[in-house]
């Protein structure tokens, strides 16, 4: 699509709202619908809108799919990790309550954090899976 | 110490959990082993803690994840039934793990090991929970983490044929996964409650309203599990499973992903409906009986005809899942007994054998039945414990398996069931047919040339096979940690306290 002018200007001029309508998603996912998981799906579909316009070579440069493929592992591993801080000051696992005095306030910052595992794991693991199927056979 | 040991249920789910993002972080097979190797025997660790902890406390351990209180929040709910599961699973996991790492270089291409050894410690992740939790929906989140980290197992085989063995159980998985979500829902629309024990107590008053959609939920949680335990008829996934997956998978899946789906369909028909609706309202018992007979004969003699020796196997694994699940339908002490003890006996018993299988493939590449001619010479320490292993399927006295028949055949004559008893001979004696094959072929022909330079394998390999197999000549002996705990579990069960 090299010389699709109007798709590449248009898709340059989407992808920042893309991107800062997951965040909005992830963050307003405690006052309405939404979370990670939304949030990550979104992200994935911009990297993939990006790299089926400009190509899988522009992809790596800005996530690389060895970096991609690590943070499907890493999401996961922090939501199972922001578990342990409530064992560790002696609270239940998977209990936010250490994270801040009011607990209300502690709930939210571990829904966030947790939520933000999903992420990161939802959008590295629809990446993969785009890389999987364009680069099949390539390497 | 205390600390530690308030948290045992949690860490016993997510100390697996972990390991396995740790182990995909890493990318290289020889860190990612190394990992699991710390990990599964670090779990096994806390599951024999758990195991000491709910002895010395007497009742049902409770942990509510998050703080939130039970009928709300998630409880993992350690009990003797489930613990007794979980120290299975948890031990077998730790000692098939040294094993894996020659078997898994052998058998898996270097790029693609670190994810086998993630998928294991998922999967080990995955049973923990199904077993330790007190929430219905949660045993189902568990079982499918269990079951998809399974089919990628399977996937990774070294034939082609793995990968559609791997699609035929995703298919029947998710069928048997779906069938028990129906279930489920249904004793929620019944109850209000998700949580196990809670089930139990509201169901008995709303029976004279919704008995007839409970029978319903019952009938779909038992099919449901029946499938992921490869009951008699529901079983074709399991042969082509064993038979393509890489051989550390076959011997872990064998040992402990069948045996966890049984104690899910013992905790629904005695902890959560209790006895009298599971088995006197509705003939499930009956119907259990006739399957696992058909089972234990169609499927031996099915095993007798099978020319690789991994499917058969399988085979002998799908009659031998009959002799548990005829335990359990006996529903009498003795017959429980005998199922629960064959838990623990079969998945000793068969692990060993593929392991045994596993070093044989380590060694020459195939485990067909016309390539193992003179086997027993060439690799003695590994075809003695397959040949331990074996008379323990066959249930020669002093083996673990003699003890589990013995049960059963008490049981079948408490219910005076004479015909049951005969069945349960007859299948011994084709049993006796399909080992005696491999043996024949094994020991009392010569090997070929091409065997020439074979021996047993390694030791990192031998150990585990010779250990397993020295524990199914222990549990032929002394039984205190086999049948008379199990017996003990069984009349909890026979009680109907959970």
């Amino acid at each position: 699509m090299k010389y699709d002018v109007i798709m590449r200007i248009g898709v340059k001029l989407v992808l920042p709202f893309i991107l800062l309508f997951a965040f909005y998603v992830h963050f307003h996912g405690d006052y309405g619908p939404g979370g990670g998981f939304q949030a990550g799906v979104m992200m994935a579909g911009m990297l993939i809108l990006y790299a089926i316009v400009f190509g899988n070579d522009a992809l790596n440069r800005v996530a690389p799919r060895s970096f991609v493929e690590r943070c499907v592992p890493l999401g996961a591993l922090l939501f199972a990790s922001v578990g342990l801080i409530g064992p560790y000051f002696g609270y239940r696992y998977l209990d936010y309550a250490p994270l801040s005095t009011n607990s209300i306030h502690a709930r939210e910052w571990g829904i966030l954090l947790v939520e933000l595992g999903v992420l990161i794991t939802v959008a590295a693991t629809m990446t993969s899976i785009y890389y999987a199927f364009t680069e099949r056979g390539q390497s | 110490m205390s600390a530690i040991e308030l948290h045992l249920p949690a860490l016993q789910v997510v100390l697996p959990l972990i390991g396995a993002m740790l182990a995909a972080l890493t990318r290289s097979g020889r860190l990612a082993w190394a990992i699991a190797l710390v990990v599964t025997w670090v779990t096994a660790a806390n599951a024999v803690l758990l195991v000491i902890q709910v002895m010395n406390s007497g009742v049902p351990i409770s942990y509510v994840l998050g703080g939130w209180s039970v009928p709300i929040g998630i409880e993992y709910r350690v009990d003797q039934l489930n613990v007794f599961v979980i120290a299975l699973v948890a031990l077998l996991g730790a000692v098939v793990l040294p094993y894996a790492k020659r078997s898994v270089a052998h058998e898996i291409r270097p790029e693609l090991q670190y994810g086998f050894y993630t998928m294991y410690l998922l999967c080990l992740a995955g049973l923990f929970g199904m077993a330790i939790t007190g929430d219905a929906f949660n045993a189902f989140v568990f079982l499918e983490v269990s079951s998809l980290s399974t089919y990628v197992m399977i996937a990774l085989g070294r034939h082609r044929r793995a990968l559609l063995a791997s699609y035929q159980y995703l298919i029947m998985g998710t069928i048997g996964a779906t069938f028990y979500v129906i279930g489920i829902g249904i004793l929620y629309l019944i109850t209000g409650t998700l949580n196990f024990a809670d089930i139990a107590s509201r169901l008995p008053e709303q029976m004279d309203a919704f008995g007839r959609p409970a029978m319903v939920a019952l009938s779909f949680l038992t099919v449901g599990i029946c499938l992921k335990l490869a009951l008699f008829p529901l079983h074709v996934w399991l042969p082509n499973a064993y038979a393509y997956a890489p051989s550390v998978a076959t011997a872990l899946l064998a040992g402990t992903a069948t045996k966890v789906a049984i104690y899910l369909l013992l905790r629904i028909f005695f902890s959560v409906f209790g006895i009298e609706i599971s088995f006197r309202t509705i003939p499930i018992g009956q119907v259990l009986i006739v399957l696992s007979v058909a089972a234990m004969i169609i499927a031996a003699v099915i095993a007798v005809f099978e020319e690789n020796t991994e499917r058969m196997l399988a085979y002998s694994s799908v009659s031998q899942i009959g002799y548990i699940t005829l335990g359990i339908a006996l529903a009498n002490q003795a017959g429980l007994t005998g199922g629960l003890t064959h838990i623990i006996n079969h998945a000793i018993m068969k692990t060993t054998m593929f392991l045994a299988l596993g070093a044989v493939v380590y060694r020459i590449g195939t485990s067909m039945l016309p390539n193992l001619a003179g086997i027993g010479r060439k690799m003695p320490l590994t075809m003695a414990a397959f040949v331990i292993s074996g008379l323990g399927l066959v249930g020669v006295p002093g083996t673990a398996g003699f003890i589990t028949k013995w049960y059963l055949v008490l049981g079948a004559l408490e219910k005076g069931a004479w015909p049951l008893v005969a069945v349960i001979v007859a299948s011994s004696l084709i049993a006796v047919v399909y080992v005696g094959r491999v043996v024949e072929v094994a020991y009392f022909k010569s090997p070929s040339a091409e065997l020439a330079d074979v021996k047993d394998p390694p030791l990192s390999m031998l150990l585990p096979i010779l250990l397993l197999a020295a524990a199914t000549l222990y549990f032929g002996f002394d039984t205190t940690w086999s049948a008379e705990w199990c017996a003990q579990i069984a009349t909890d069960l026979l009680g109907g306290t959970s």
